[in-house]
Order: C-alpha cells, then structure tokens, then sequence
C-alpha cells in the first residue's frame, strides 16, 4: 500500500467502520424487535410451549435434529414436523414414546428419552408452536 | 523467549492440543455414524459424540488463543506479564472444569447432566455449542475475565502496539459477546436470533481481530517486514471484517422468523465477507515476498501462509456459496453448511493456533529461534496431511450437500430426509476416509514435537 495511505488513516477506517456498523446493527435488532409480534406466533406462546422448549434443551434435540435449519444435521428437520405428520400432536407423541431402547440394527435411531406425559405433551405443543412461526415459506417443501 | 513470563504459554498449548487429539477422535466417531446408525449407540448417541466434538473444538481454541496471548502480549509490551501466577491458576481452573464437563456429557445422559447441575435455576443448556452446564458457562467468564485483567494490566505498563491493541480488543469482545450465552428467552425466534450474538459475532466477527493480530505477530517476526507495513495492513483486514461481518450476521436471520429486509442486508452485506480473508492472503503472501530475513522455523512459515489461504477457502469461498438468501433457501441446515463449517473453522482458528504454536513452541522449549530440520520436516508433513485431508472432507461433504439439497429440497419430486441420507450415503463413507487420514495427520503432527529433539537447530542455510 502506497505511502500516501498511513496506518493512522487504516486505523481510523477501523473505529468509525466498526463503531457505524455495530450501531446499523443495533438499530435493525431494534427494529426486528418491534416488528416480531407480527412474525413469532407469540400469541400461541403458551406455558405449556414453554415448557416444551425446555425438554427439548434438557434432551439436546439439536444435537441431531435441525429446527428451522439450524442443529446437527443427522435427523430430520422439526420446524415443520407437524404438518408433516398430518397436523397431530398424538403422531408425534406416539413416535418419540415409541422409539426403542437399544436402537435399530445398522440404522440411526432416536433414543428412548422416557418422557412423562407433561413432557411429551409440552414437546408436541413446542413443534406445534414452531411450525406457526413465520419462516418467509421455508423449508421449500414439506420434506423440511 | 524475551521474557521469562511468557512460558506460562506453554500448557496452554498442551492441553490445547490434547484436546484437539480428542476432538479428532470423536470426529471419526460422528463420521462413522452417519454411516452406521448404530455405532455405540446407546451408550455414546450421536447428540453426544457431537457435542464432545463440538466443545472440544470450541474449548482447545480458547486454551489456544489464551497461550497466544500469554506469548505475544508480553513480548509486544516488552515487560513481563502481570501476574504469571494468575495465569496458571486459571489455567488449571480452566483444565479441570474443561475436563469435568466433557466427562459429564458422557457419562450421564445430557438431562440428567442438567438435573445435576440444576439448570432449573439459570437454565443456559440445551443450545448448540452453548451446551455446557450453566456453572461451567460461570466459570468460563471468570476464567475470561482473569485472563483480560492479566494481559490488560501487563499492556498498560508496557509498549501498545497495534498487535497488541487488536488483539485484546478482539478478546475482550469475544467475552463481552459470550454474555449472550446466558439469554435464553422462552420466545424460539428470539432465542435464535440472539444466539447468532455469540455465535456468528465470534467466529465472523471479533475471532477474525484475533486471527489477524496473532498473523501479524507470527510476519512480523518471521519476515522481518517494517512493523509499520504490517500494522497497516492489519487494521485495513480488521476494518474489513467488522465492516462486513457485523450487518453479514443477517445471513442467518433469513428464515427464523425474523422479517424479510435481512435477505437484503444479510445477502449484501455476507456477500463481502470473502474480502477480509482475500485481504489476509495477498497480505501473508506479500510480506513473506518482501521478507528482510529467511526466518529458520520455515514450519511456522508454512502454517501462516496455509492459515491465510485456507481461511480464504473455508470461511470466504465455502461461505459465499450459500450465502446470497435464493441459495440459502435451498441450502439452509444441510451437508453444505456442514463443508463450509469445517473448512472455515480449520483454516482460521485451528490453523492460526497451529501457526502460533509452531513459531512460539522452540522457545518455550529452550531452543533460540526454531526447531531441528528433522523435526520441521515431519510437522510439515503434517501441515499436508491434514490439510489435503481437510479440503477432501469439505469436497465430499459438499458433494453430499449438493445431492441433499436438490433430491430433498429442489426437485419437483422431494424425498424424505432418511431416503436422502441413505442415497448419499457414499460421500459419508468417503469422508470418513478422509477423517481417517486427517486424524493420521494429527497424529504425525504430535510425534513431530518428539522427534529431533537432540538435533541441533535448523539454520537458515538448511531452510533456504
């Protein structure tokens, strides 16, 4: 770099960059707040949904499972489970209870979790909840 | 070794690469999973073995950066550092409580670990790579904070230097940012959205400042380019990165309910992240041109250069990619974000601790400025080992990732997740081959620190 252009200069590109960013970026988690009423289906938020998040943070679910497309990528996406499973919150209690124990030979398999009834059914109000949020139509398709 | 301080560096380096050896390990494990479902299950799910390896990364990077600053500060402010007895006793706060958490994960299903640590009270865990039980999230800070005071302090009584300053302004955001770690709001979309403030503000914000300052250390003092240049061009590479990468974290609030103007912001903005890591090779690879001396560690050499290049790849190419939101709808949460997570972690952070390690290590050990030719020659080799293996895991991934994204997502006929996985099946196998190699690498790289040990030191001569 020419001589004309000093590391006081560069140094000053950096403040004023970063500290002009940094404050765009505070003024657009401002506005993103105000306008995720429209967006969150908080309206759906429910103590039963809350707890529900818990049991998927106490079982790490996104440790294998994305949730509108972020986690592990080992099993399938839950942001939409849901409506995958024909809108039922029984299909997908009825599928975690019956996952087994030691697993499927060769193939991956959910471990049983041995939820409680408040559990599970907080879990499938959570899925259920989530799949009311507003992703701009993702996933693309159904199959997540 | 200047000052006599700067050695406490080196367990900090130890320990880092310990860890490392058992990131790696859990790795082939993940690997082999995804091709045999039921590898160790139940004893060692997927969940778990994913987490191990995730934390581990996270958790020998931290070990890394602390020792490199533990080196660096000292020598750039030309005294010795605050309280070197500070710095052991966190280190092995840190060590243990690094340890027990891993051990923890493994030994007792994840919600018992949770009951455990009464996560009730504060619950934090649950969330990817934030997963660690709310006390050791505690202890992080402390240890954190311990760490800042210690080099601020040693700062403050010495020479500032533009090295120095940037680095420590990147560390102190990486614990400020971490604090966002402790915010998990019952509301999903909010908790994702402030999720990123820790995750993307780290790894494509402030760990890039500390990326290029311990760059601009290790040229500065193998080259022998006029500081002056060198602080330049690290202030013009920063700039970049925050520039771009502070509005770049709305690429990730495309589809978590957050409104639609972040397509635009985040596409724009992302889009221009590549240019800080361009910057930081043409950097690297001028000033190594211009070089006033042949430095004798050619290895530490190598790792600087690889580092720039390799971040290029992983963070900038491998980023952009998937970046711009049309793509992203289709590439969102598949094998694609997994290549580029690879690519970009191992080129930045791996490889610039590794480029740290290597130039600070001969000193720590005694030696004057570098290690023996035998000895360079097989951490070399390592250098290669591990890269190649690195750039075939991140091709076999994507090819996965490019199958996944059009058989599942694209196409008019879209098949299920599992049907997918089995298709693409093949690429998983290849890149557990190539995890192999990558781990035979590691490995080289361990036995380098063991072998020529006796020789005398490589001189200029041998390495020209």
């Amino acid at each position: 770099m020419s001589e004309t252009f000093t590391k006081s200069m560069a140094r000053n590109i950096f403040y004023g960059g970063s500290v002009f960013f940094f404050l765009l970026l505070l003024a657009l988690t401002f506005d993103t707040e105000s306008a995720l009423p429209e967006l969150d289906n908080r309206e759906n938020l429910t103590e039963e949904v809350a707890l529900g998040k818990r049991v998927w943070e106490k079982n790490n679910c996104v440790g294998c499972h994305t949730l509108l497309g972020e986690g592990a990528y080992f099993a399938p996406e839950l942001g939409n489970v849901y409506q995958r499973f024909g809108n039922s919150t029984d299909a997908i209690k009825g599928f975690i209870m019956s996952r087994p124990k030691d697993g499927i030979p060769g193939r991956r398999s959910m471990p049983q979790f041995n939820l409680s009834d408040e559990e599970l059914e907080g879990i499938a109000q959570f899925l259920k909840y989530t799949s009311g949020i507003n992703t701009q139509n993702w996933p693309p398709n159904i199959q997540g | 070794m200047t000052y006599q301080s700067q050695s406490v560096a080196k367990p900090y380096f130890i320990v880092a690469i310990a860890l490392f050896v058992g990131q790696i390990l859990f790795g082939t494990i993940l690997g082999l999973q995804y091709v045999i479902g039921d590898f160790l299950f139940p004893e060692i799910p997927f969940n778990v073995a994913r987490m191990v390896h995730t934390n581990l990364l996270i958790v020998w990077l931290l070990f890394g950066f602390m020792g490199a600053a533990y080196y660096l500060i000292p020598e750039e402010s030309e005294t010795e550092l605050f309280s070197p007895f500070l710095a052991i006793l966190m280190f092995w706060i840190f060590a243990v409580a690094g340890v027990l958490t891993i051990l923890g994960y493994l030994l007792v299903p994840y919600a018992t670990l949770a009951e455990l640590t009464m996560d009730d009270l504060f619950p934090t865990m649950g969330r990817e790579f934030l997963e660690q039980p709310t006390i050791t999230k505690i202890g992080i800070v402390i240890v954190a904070l311990s760490f800042l005071f210690n080099i601020g302090m040693t700062m403050l009584k010495g020479r500032k230097t533009a090295v120095s300053l940037v680095l420590m302004i990147g560390l102190t955001g990486l614990a400020v940012f971490f604090l966002f770690a402790f915010y998990v709001p019952e509301n999903l979309v909010k908790d994702k959205f402030y999720w990123w403030f820790v995750v993307h503000l780290w790894v494509e914000g402030v760990w890039e400042l500390i990326m290029g300052a311990i760059l601009a250390f290790v040229l500065i003092k193998t080259t022998g380019v006029d500081r002056e240049v060198i602080e330049k061009w690290l202030y013009v590479i920063i700039a970049m990165s925050l520039i771009t990468g502070l509005i770049g974290t709305g690429h990730h609030f495309y589809w978590i309910g957050t409104p639609e103007y972040w397509q635009w912001w985040g596409s724009i903005f992302s889009a221009m992240e590549p240019i800080p890591f361009f910057m930081m090779t043409i950097f690297a690879f001028n000033m190594v041109n211009r070089r006033r001396r042949n430095h004798p560690n050619q290895a530490a050499v190598l790792w600087a250069l690889g580092t720039a290049v390799m971040a290029f790849l992983g963070a900038g190419v491998w980023g952009f990619l998937h970046t711009l939101a049309p793509v992203n709808y289709f590439t969102h949460g598949t094998q694609i974000t997994a290549a580029h997570g690879h690519m970009a972690f191992y080129g930045a952070y791996v490889m610039i601790v590794l480029t740290m390690i290597s130039y600070s290590m001969p000193m720590l050990n005694g030696r004057k400025e570098a290690n023996s030719n035998k000895s360079q020659i097989v951490e070399m080799w390592s250098f290669w080992i591990m890269t190649v293996s690195m750039v075939f895991i991140t091709l076999f991934l994507t090819g996965a990732g490019i199958l996944q994204t059009y058989m599942q997502r694209y196409t008019d006929t879209p098949i299920s997740f599992m049907e997918v996985q089995d298709k693409v099946a093949i690429f998983y196998w290849l890149r557990e081959g190539a995890g192999i190699f990558f781990l035979i690498g590691l490995i080289v790289y361990v036995a380098s620190f063991f072998i020529g040990g006796d020789e005398p030191e490589a001189t200029v001569k041998d390495a020209a």
